[in-house]
């Protein structure tokens, strides 16, 4: 036993006996919990996940024995957590509507029942290993959950348990290895969240992750086992993106960690995901989903661990074989959670208050993103996808330059476009993609050869707009050429009917690959034909009060993604009309001639 | 503990007070401060351990000596006693009546710091509130248990602004009224008599609790006080089923107490000196508006604040912007072209519209309105920006048109009276007079089906 000696805010010095680093400690009457993280002398430093208020010197301690540690097993989709994994719901049953200090729950549900039926290889004397799967368990209607053998144990079946319901707590076999020791192993094991999980290797992936929004799918590509990030400043429509990610992502499962965000963004998901289905199963999105929420209200420490407890159960997911999202929302909520606790610490504070170790704790944690052959010798994957929040909207600060580093496919949020309500507001000047060499195999298999020069034209057509716009802010539109004109007027074509997608709208919420591409082609040949009719002395003004350019640029939301024919129906209409305007200049401009 | 009084301090510095540990004070704890006068300060445990306790004192350490002054550890955190009696009253930052009635007595107490609402217990937002204000309820609309800040600048009529919201908010088919708390830190007096009979003449007066902190009052006091009014916000909404409208001003004097403290404290600064927790420490604040399942009342909240020198990437709007839902930005310059309200349209946004209006709440083509006035405006300001470079005779026909449009937009749609209340019904009528000056092949956001329906393009006005 020991006791508190001082309460400083989040933290708390406390003297206990044969304490560790990193153990779990209990605190006080109220038995708030919290993380050891520094040992000096007799003393050690615990931070707290709960608020310390009305915590006073002297009050006992206990020590649990081990690092702060998640429980893995049925039971996760679909709930909701908090950042040290206790199911809100359930917390809500034992306390209403506000969360009270030092309840302990577990995880996962003791009392419900499972159906586990064995694999086909588990019969006595034969040997077992850490990640083999022990046998199966319906989670959900999309989710098969494999229990696995927890990495660590491994040894011959001594004996195991027949098909049939069961809790978790429920010993399932029991193992006897080398040394003769036996282990039980139950339908959930647990693991400490700061350890990365053990798989057998790393695979390099080719697959994107398709999300149904055409600037991210089609400019920006993220493959499955990625990295990206999200910077962008407030009003710039992050959590938008991000749930559209949550919703129509190709995995099998999505978690969504809410880290110091706002609570009525997670109610939101709550609310609205249960009634909607899953492009790619056809199932209830809430059944592939679970939250994390440290609401910006909630204690600070336990905003740090938020991101380890739901990277922790991503890996999970992926050792059983799945594709895994994990969506943080955000970053740099995390990181200053590490900045108040450092500064506590009186360390030495290098930029803007941040500690040092800022970029290498950032680097470690999108390392936990991969894609990997399990254990168990199947393939599954990690994405992370993490926003940050630059204050001021100023992209040089520490969260967001470090992140830049590491990851790969940066998705840059822009003000102005958010402002003019051009949504989703991703600036195709600043964002890049480093899979788009990678991703081009794919879209070359199943979409179109020709998809990785397209979306460089298109880009590229993006790109010359910009630099002609400033030309215009300086010396007005009279300025330039027809041609010109025409690829300012393309690349607002781009930008109105291609990159602006409406997340509210039901057609257009949802862009499927196929329909992405043949919206693109569509773009660019009328590009194409227009830029030739103009070389033949065509009027630009002719080309754009034509009524079809309001047709292209509402064609995201007038053709669904099953109607790809009635697509190409009204692209072949509008080549032929091109084709006659042509026919009438070319005949004039030979006349002339 | 609650009799004994200790004489243990041992230093003095600002608003902190050093105290020898040993008397077991808890984290939070209430103190009293009496020094040799007789006069009782108020302070709070922010600091404890068994060798020594650190308490900040509201009133500041001013004329305080080592020798004579005794402390009094009062056991609790700090507490607001709660009655329907609050209503029609004015108290100071720590519940205090300031309007030399009798102080609240009640068996309902709970501490100011409430505890954080469980997300799985929240409901999420979605009545759509009738300000009356176009700029509001057609662009930014507000929902009942949001919030959404009104970041402004000094010498902007954000006061007059707020007052009018306070005045007109309903819910198109309620007649339930709002209850408003009305909490003031760090204001003038004379701020604070405008909104006081601003509520007098409207007739709310019994429906509303005030709580001040004048900028003559201790700004340590700040730190608590909209602590104390959300407290009270939270009983009459949850406890009484009141739809509460709480007006915070101003959140920027709250940031600078609080970056006195911090400094005080020897935290280490962030940005501008504001201490690495203000995120935090406001997020306390602001999340707790809301709506609560199963509970009938709810809580919308409208913080003002004023940008230091307009600067909107000011940690305190900043850090506010990344917290509540939306804001509503004020524009000097509208304000110098006598435009009232000035409401600067493209960086205002209301997070909780698109699930609060639309065919279920307001009118079906109220979303795509609102997304075609903003991307018609913006372009609009472009077309502007060029003509002051080259000239407006230099601007393509298409370009004139958006100017006229813009010009139309501000003195039409923005400019509305103080006293004049649109219904949501009439502030798209007026927005639909407004886009019938543009080509309808120039509005992408709205259906051809709107179009059809709301749009009199005449090209003789364009």
């Amino acid at each position: 036993m020991g006791k508190v000696i001082e309460v400083n805010g989040p933290l708390v010095t406390i003297q206990l006996p044969n304490i560790r680093n990193g153990e779990q400690v209990r605190i006080g009457k109220l038995g708030l919990m919290g993380e050891v993280i520094n040992l000096r002398e007799a003393n050690a430093l615990v931070q707290v996940y709960e608020s310390t208020d009305s915590l006073q010197p002297g009050e006992h301690v206990e020590g649990l024995g081990k690092p702060l540690s998640v429980e893995l097993g049925p039971g996760l989709l679909g709930q909701i957590f908090d950042g040290i994994q206790r199911p809100l719901k359930k917390i809500m049953e034992l306390s209403g509507e506000q969360v009270i200090r030092g309840l302990s729950v577990a995880a996962l549900d003791r009392e419900q029942l499972w159906h586990f039926v064995p694999s086909a290889n588990i019969v006595s004397g034969e040997n077992l290993h850490g990640g083999d799967i022990l046998g199966t368990v319906q989670e959900t209607e999309t989710i098969q959950h494999r229990i696995l053998v927890p990495p660590g144990s491994q040894g011959e079946i001594i004996k195991h348990a027949p098909e049939g319901d069961y809790a978790v707590e429920e010993v399932l076999a029991h193992l006897k290895d080398a040394q003769g020791r036996v282990h039980e192993l139950k339908m959930y094991h647990e693991w400490p969240v700061r350890t990365p999980r053990p798989y057998h290797s790393r695979t390099q992936s080719e697959q994107p992750l398709i999300t149904g929004q055409r600037i991210l799918d089609t400019f920006f590509p993220l493959l499955k086992g990625g990295k990206a990030a999200i910077p962008g400043p407030f009003g710039a429509g992050k959590t938008m993106v991000q749930q559209q990610i949550a919703r129509w992502a190709n995995a099998d499962i999505v978690l969504y960690v809410g880290c110091g965000e706002r609570g009525n963004e997670l109610v939101d998901i709550l609310e609205t995901f249960p009634q909607l289905t899953d492009p790619h199963s056809g199932h209830p999105l809430m059944e592939r989903t679970f939250l994390v929420a440290n609401t910006s209200n909630m204690p600070v420490v336990a905003r740090e661990a938020s991101i380890y407890v739901g990277v922790t159960m991503a890996e999970y997911f992926r050792d059983q074989g799945y594709d895994v999202v994990m969506v943080a929302d955000s970053t740099s909520r995390w990181a200053e959670a590490l900045r108040e606790v450092a500064g506590r610490l009186g360390q030495m504070p290098v930029e803007e208050g941040y500690p040092a170790y800022l970029a290498s704790r950032l680097a470690a944690f999108y390392e936990r993103a991969g894609s990997i052959n399990t254990l168990s010798g199947d393939t599954g994957s990690v994405t992370l996808i993490g926003a940050v929040s630059p204050p001021g909207g100023d992209f040089s600060e520490p969260v967001t330059s470090h992140t830049k580093e590491i990851i790969r496919t940066f998705w840059a949020l822009s003000k102005p476009l958010a402002d003019a309500r051009h949504y989703p507001a991703i600036s195709w000047i600043e964002s890049f993609s480093g899979y788009e060499s990678r991703a081009k195999q794919w879209w070359a298999d199943h979409i179109d050869p020709s998809w990785s020069h397209r979306r460089k034209q298109a880009l590229s057509l993006l790109t010359q707009a910009d630099e002609l716009e400033r030309i215009v802010n300086l010396v007005g539109p009279e300025a330039l050429s027809s041609t010109q004109r025409w690829v300012l007027e393309s690349a607002n074509l781009i930008k109105d009917g291609l990159l602006q997608q409406s997340a509210l709208d039901e057609i257009d919420s949802y862009c499927a690959p196929e329909k992405q591409f043949a919206m693109l082609e569509i773009i660019l040949r009328f590009h194409e034909m227009g830029q030739e009719l103009i070389t033949l002395g065509t009027p630009v003004e002719q080309l754009t009060q034509l009524p079809d350019n309001s047709k292209i640029r509402r064609m995201k939301s007038t053709f669904g993604n099953d109607q790809s024919e009635q697509l190409q129906e009204f692209g072949n209409n509008l080549w032929e009309k091109l084709d006659k305007i042509r026919a009438e200049y070319a005949s004039t401009s030979e006349i002339a001639r | 503990m609650k009799q004994l009084e200790y004489r243990h301090v041992t230093a003095a510095r600002g608003s902190l007070l050093f105290l020898k540990g040993g008397a077991h004070a808890a984290l939070g704890e209430r103190v009293s401060i009496r020094d040799k006068e007789g006069t009782i300060r108020n302070g709070q445990v922010i600091r404890t351990s068994e060798k020594m306790v650190l308490v900040q004192v509201f009133e500041s350490t001013n004329n305080l000596d080592i020798e004579n002054t005794w402390v009094r550890y009062l056991d609790t955190p700090f507490e607001l006693a709660l009655s329907p009696d609050m209503l029609g009253r004015v108290f100071n930052g720590i519940g205090e009546p300031r309007d030399s009635r009798p102080p609240i007595v009640s068996s309902v107490v709970r501490s100011v710091n409430g505890a954080p609402v469980n997300p799985a217990a929240r409901a999420y937002p979605r009545e759509f509130i009738q300000t009356g204000i176009s700029t509001i309820d057609g662009l930014n609309s507000l929902i009942r248990g949001q919030k959404l800040p009104i970041f402004s600048g000094s010498g902007l009529p954000h006061n007059r602004l707020a007052a009018q919201i306070v005045r007109q908010a309903k819910l198109p088919d309620d007649a339930s009224n709002f209850v408003i708390v009305f909490a003031a830190m760090g204001v003038s007096h004379s701020d604070t008599h405008f909104f006081q009979s601003e509520f007098e003449s409207s007739g709310v007066l019994r429906n509303v609790v005030m709580f001040t902190n004048l900028a003559n009052d201790p700004p340590m006091e700040r730190l608590i006080l909209p602590r104390t009014a959300l407290t009270a916000a939270e009983y009459l909404a949850y406890e009484l089923d009141h739809h509460v409208l709480v007006v915070i001003t101003d959140m920027t004097n709250y940031a600078e107490a609080l970056r006195e403290v911090a400094t005080e404290k020897g935290d280490v600064p962030s940005r501008k000196g504001y201490p690495g927790y203000l995120y935090s420490d406001l997020a306390e604040i602001y999340e707790r508006a809301g709506r609560i399942q199963n509970r009938h009342g709810s809580i919308t909240l409208i913080p003002i604040l004023s940008m230091p020198s307009d600067d909107i990437t000011h940690p305190i709007p900043d850090l506010t912007g990344y917290i509540t839902e939306g804001q509503i930005v004020l524009s000097r310059e509208l304000n110098s072209m006598s435009i009232y309200p000035p409401v600067n349209v493209p960086p205002s946004l209301s997070r909780l519209m698109k699930d609060g209006i639309g065919r279920d709440y307001t009118r079906d083509d109220h979303p795509r309105v609102a997304s075609q006035l903003y991307s018609s405006y913006t372009r609009a300001l472009e077309a502007r920006n060029l003509a002051s470079i080259i000239g407006s005779e230099e601007l393509s026909q298409r370009d004139q048109s958006f100017i006229k449009f813009a010009n139309a937009f501000e003195n039409q749609f923005i400019q509305q009276g103080e006293d004049e209340e649109r219904s949501i019904i009439e502030t798209l009528d007026l927005s639909w007079e407004l886009l019938s000056r543009l080509p309808p092949e120039e509005l992408s956001r709205v259906t051809e089906e709107d179009i059809q329906k709301y749009h009199s393009w005449d090209s003789s006005l364009g």
